[in-house]
C-alpha cells in the first residue's frame, strides 16, 4: 500500500527568519489517524502551514510526497484540489460573501481542477443542508457571510462542514479543540469520525489529550524543536498528559 | 450564490491580455474643423438644425468659458490639455437621422456585437422580438460618437407618454420642454468642464416622464467614443414629473488609442413632487496602457435636483475605467422630505487616478441622504473619495449617513478620503463612518486552501467588499459590473 503522505528530512523556516522545522520525517498511510502533540512553540502550526503552502514559509531542504506527487511544487489551491484540507485554528472572516456561495465556489473550483463535473446549485444546497443538519448548522448560518460574527464554536463547525463537503484525503486539524466547549467538541469529532474510511487520513495537531478522547488516533507523535522525537500508540497521549513534555524537550535539545 | 461563480467563469472566459474593447470601426466621419471658436459652435448648432436660442445659449457658455480656469483642487495629475488641438464635432457620415433600425449602418451594429454589449441590448438593436414578460424590457438610445444612431422601443414608450430621444431631436420636437429645464441644474457657469460642455455638447439623451407615470421599462444608453481625437461632450437631461418614476442605465466602453481623450459630459436630473429617478452607471472607458498612456480623461458633471416634495434621486456607479476620473454625482435636496442616495464602487489599477464622490446639499426640511462608497486601489493607482454633505440654515431635520470604505491591494497604490461636512442648522444629524483596509494575505490563503486560484480569491474577496453597492444595481447590470470588477483587478496580486 502506497503511503498517502511522506515527509522526508524536511527543513523549513519563516522566510528570512527563524528555522522552525528541523529534520522532520513522517509517513501517513491511507485510513490512518495520526496525532501530533507537543508544547507551545514547537512548530506544530508551522508544519500545517508548510504542508498546505502558506506564503511566508520557506522549505530549505527535504521533500514531501502526497499521493505520490511532489507536494512542495504545487500552489495552495492545487494542493487543496489534490485532496489536502487544513482545518484552521483561527478561521478567517470574509465579509460580504455568503457561506453558501463560498462553499459552492470552493467545491466547484476543486472539481474543475480535477476535471470532474461541477455540482449544480440544487445538488450543492441539498448536500450542504444535509451536512449542516449533522453539525447543528442552521440555514441562517449558511446565508451569513463566511465566519463573520460567528462564535468560536460556530467557526469550528463551519470548518468541519467545509471539510465534510470537500471530502479530502488528508485533513490536517490544527488545534481543532481550541476555544471549544464540550458540546461543540463532540460535534466536530463526530464529523471527523463519520468521515473516517480506509482511504481517508487525518493529522490531528493538538497539545491537549482531551480531543483524542473523541478522535482516537492510531499513532501519536511527540513534536519538539521542529521534529518528531518520539512515536507511540494512542496510550502515549495519556502518558503525556501525566508526565508533560519536559523530558522530550530535553531530548530534542 | 451563482453570482460569484459567474464572475469566476466570466473572468476565465475573457481574454484580458489586452483591452477587450480596443478596436475602431471604420466609418467615414464628418468633422468640424479642429479647435474651438465661435465658428465651430455655429457649425455644430447648424449641423443639428438647432433653434436660434440654443445657439445663443452655446455662445454665451463659450464666452464665459474663455474667462474660466481649469480646476486644480482634485488629486489628479495630467499634462495640460490643448483645447485647440481637439475636434469638437464628428458625425458618422453615411446616414441622415435614421427612421428605423433598418437604416442603421451594419458596421455600427457589428460594433455593438464586438463590444459584447449584452445580448438583450444586441437583440434590441438588431430588432429581435422579445416575447412578452420573458425578461425586463430595456430601451436603448445608442450614442455612436456624437450622433444618436438608433433609438428603440420608441413606440411603446410613446404610448406611456414617455419621451426618450436624442437631445438634438428633442430640441426640434420638444423645444419648450428642453428650454424649460436645460441648464437649470448644472448652469452654464457651473464649472470649467460643464461650461465647455454647454458650448459644444454634441448629443445625449433626453427623457421626460409625465406626471404619475412609472416608466414601463429601464432606459439604457451606451456611449462610445470612436472618432480619433474627438472630445465627447454628451448632455443628458432627465425629468421625472410629479409622481413619476424612471430607472436609467448608462454604460460605456471606448476603443484603444494613443492620444488622451477628453470626455466632459453633463447629466442633469430634475425630480418633481413624489417622483423618483434611479440612475445607474457602469463606466469602463479605456484606462491607458501599463504606463498610463492613452487613457480617457473623464471629467463629468452629474447633478440631480430634488425640486419637489418627497422626491428622490438615487445614483449608483461602478467606475472601473478611465485614466483620470473626476466625477461627483450630486443631489440638491430642495423639496421638503426629499432624499438622495449615492452608491459607488470605484476601482483603480495600473496608473489610474480616481477623484470621485458626491455632494449632498440639504436645502429643504426633513431631507435625508445616504452615501455608500467603496474604493478599491491596486497597482500604482490613486483613489480619492471626495464628498460634501451640507445642511443649509433652513434644512431643519436634515439627516445623512455616510459610509466610506477603502480597500488596498498591494504596496504601491493609494487610497484617500476627503469628506467635507457643513451643518448650518443645529438639528442636522450627520453620521460618517470610514475604514481603510488592506486585502489580507491570510484571507487569500484561506480561500486558496479551499481550492480557489489566487485570482478567484481576489475576485471573491473584492466582490464581498462591494456587495452592499452591487445590490443597488438592477439585476442584469450587476452581473456585468461584477465581470468588470474582476477584469479590472486581474494581475493586481503578484
Amino acid at each position: 500500500m502506497a503511503p498517502l503522505l511522506e515527509i522526508r528530512d524536511l527543513h523549513a523556516e519563516i522566510t528570512g527568519g527563524r528555522k522552525i522545522i528541523n529534520g522532520m520525517n513522517l509517513t501517513i498511510n491511507p485510513g490512518e489517524v495520526h496525532a501530533i502533540m507537543g508544547p507551545n512553540g514547537a512548530g506544530k502550526s508551522t508544519l500545517s502551514y508548510v504542508l498546505s503552502g502558506k506564503p511566508g514559509y520557506e522549505v530549505t531542504s527535504g521533500e514531501v510526497l502526497f499521493r505520490g506527487v511532489d507536494l512542495l511544487s504545487l500552489s495552495p489551491d492545487e494542493r487543496a484540489a489534490q485532496g489536502m484540507f487544513l482545518c484552521f485554528q483561527y478561521p478567517l472572516e470574509i465579509p460580504g460573501v455568503s457561506n453558501m456561495a463560498f462553499l459552492h465556489t470552493a467545491a466547484n473550483s476543486q472539481r474543475k481542477q480535477r476535471g470532474e463535473p461541477e455540482l449544480t446549485s440544487p445538488e450543492l444546497v441539498r448536500k450542504v443542508r444535509e451536512l449542516g443538519k449533522q453539525l447543528g448548522i442552521d440555514t441562517d448560518m449558511l446565508k451569513r457571510p463566511v465566519n463573520v460574527g460567528f462564535s468560536g464554536g460556530e467557526k469550528k463547525r463551519n470548518e468541519t462542514l467545509q471539510m465534510m463537503l470537500l471530502e479530502p484525503f488528508l485533513s490536517i486539524l490544527d488545534e481543532a479543540d481550541s476555544g471549544l466547549d464540550i458540546d461543540a467538541l463532540k460535534v466536530v469529532s463526530n464529523g471527523v469520525n463519520a468521515m473516517r474510511s480506509p482511504d481517508r487520513s487525518f493529522l490531528v495537531i493538538t497539545h491537549y489529550q482531551r480531543l483524542l478522547d473523541y478522535i482516537v488516533p492510531d499513532v501519536v507523535h511527540v513534536f519538539a524543536a521542529g521534529r518528531i522525537v518520539h512515536t507511540g500508540g494512542k496510550e502515549l497521549a495519556l502518558e503525556l498528559e501525566a508526565t508533560g513534555y519536559a523530558q522530550y524537550q530535553n531530548e530534542a535539545a | 450564490m451563482a453570482a460569484v461563480q459567474d464572475t469566476v467563469e466570466q473572468v476565465r472566459s475573457i481574454d484580458v491580455d489586452q483591452y477587450k474593447y480596443g478596436f475602431e470601426t471604420n466609418i467615414e466621419s464628418e468633422k468640424a474643423p479642429k479647435g474651438l471658436s465661435e465658428e465651430v459652435i455655429r457649425f455644430i448648432s447648424a449641423r443639428k438644425d438647432e433653434p436660434e436660442w440654443m445657439l445663443e445659449w452655446r455662445l454665451d457658455a463659450y464666452r464665459r468659458w474663455l474667462n474660466m480656469a481649469e480646476p486644480t483642487w482634485a488629486r489628479v495629475d495630467f499634462p495640460q490639455i490643448d483645447f485647440q488641438d481637439l475636434y469638437y464635432y464628428a458625425a458618422p457620415k453615411k446616414f441622415k437621422a435614421p427612421k428605423s433600425l433598418d437604416e442603421v449602418d451594419p458596421e455600427i451594429l457589428k460594433t455593438y456585437e464586438k463590444l459584447g454589449i449584452p445580448l438583450r441590448e444586441q437583440e434590441v438593436l438588431a430588432g429581435v422580438e422579445i416575447p412578452e414578460g420573458e425578461r425586463p424590457k430595456i430601451a436603448v438610445d445608442a450614442v455612436f460618437d456624437s450622433v444618436s444612431v438608433a433609438t428603440t422601443f420608441k413606440e411603446e414608450l410613446k404610448a406611456a407618454g414617455v419621451i426618450f430621444m436624442p437631445i438634438s431631436e428633442a430640441l426640434r420636437e420638444h423645444p419648450d420642454l428642453v428650454r424649460q429645464y436645460l441648464g437649470t441644474v448644472v448652469p452654464t457657469t457651473d464649472n470649467y468642464y460643464a461650461t465647455l460642455n454647454s458650448a459644444v455638447f454634441s448629443d445625449g439623451s433626453f427623457v421626460y416622464i409625465p406626471p404619475g407615470v412609472r416608466c414601463p421599462m429601464e432606459l439604457s444608453t451606451y456611449f462610445r467614443i470612436n472618432e480619433k481625437n474627438t472630445g465627447q461632450f454628451e448632455r443628458t437631461l432627465i425629468i421625472a414629473d410629479k409622481g413619476a418614476y424612471v430607472s436609467y442605465l448608462e454604460g460605456c466602453t471606448a476603443p484603444m488609442r494613443d492620444e488622451n481623450q477628453l470626455h466632459a459630459a453633463v447629466v442633469e436630473l430634475v425630480v418633481l413632487d413624489d417622483a423618483e429617478i434611479k440612475y445607474s452607471t457602469v463606466q469602463n472607458w479605456y484606462p491607458g496602457d501599463a504606463e498610463g498612456r492613452g487613457g480617457i480623461y473623464n471629467f463629468v458633471t452629474k447633478r440631480g435636483d430634488c425640486r419637489g416634495r418627497n422626491s428622490k434621486i438615487s445614483w449608483t456607479q461602478v467606475e472601473t475605467g478611465s485614466a483620470i476620473t473626476w466625477k461627483y454625482p450630486s443631489c440638491v435636496l430642495r423639496g421638503e422630505g426629499s432624499s438622495g442616495e449615492f452608491y459607488s464602487i470605484a476601482i483603480s489599477n495600473g496608473r489610474q487616478q480616481v477623484d470621485s464622490g458626491t455632494k449632498m446639499i440639504h436645502l429643504g426640511k426633513n431631507t435625508t441622504s445616504r452615501i455608500i462608497s467603496k474604493g478599491i486601489s491596486a497597482g500604482r493607482s490613486n483613489n480619492t473619495y471626495r464628498g460634501l454633505v451640507s445642511a443649509h440654515r433652513k434644512a431643519t431635520g436634515a439627516r445623512n449617513f455616510t459610509n466610506c470604505d477603502s480597500l488596498l491591494i498591494g504596496e504601491t497604490c493609494g487610497a484617500h478620503t476627503v469628506p467635507y461636512i457643513e451643518a448650518k442648522n443645529p438639528s442636522a444629524q450627520f453620521e460618517h463612518e470610514a475604514t481603510t483596509s488592506k486585502i489580507s494575505e491570510d484571507m487569500l490563503f484561506y480561500c486558496m486552501q479551499r481550492g480557489l486560484s489566487q485570482e478567484d480569491a481576489v475576485a471573491l474577496v473584492v466582490n464581498g467588499f462591494v456587495r452592499d453597492v452591487l445590490q443597488q444595481l438592477p439585476m442584469e447590470f450587476a452581473v456585468e459590473a461584477q465581470k468588470l470588477i474582476s477584469i479590472s483587478l486581474e494581475g493586481s496580486v503578484g
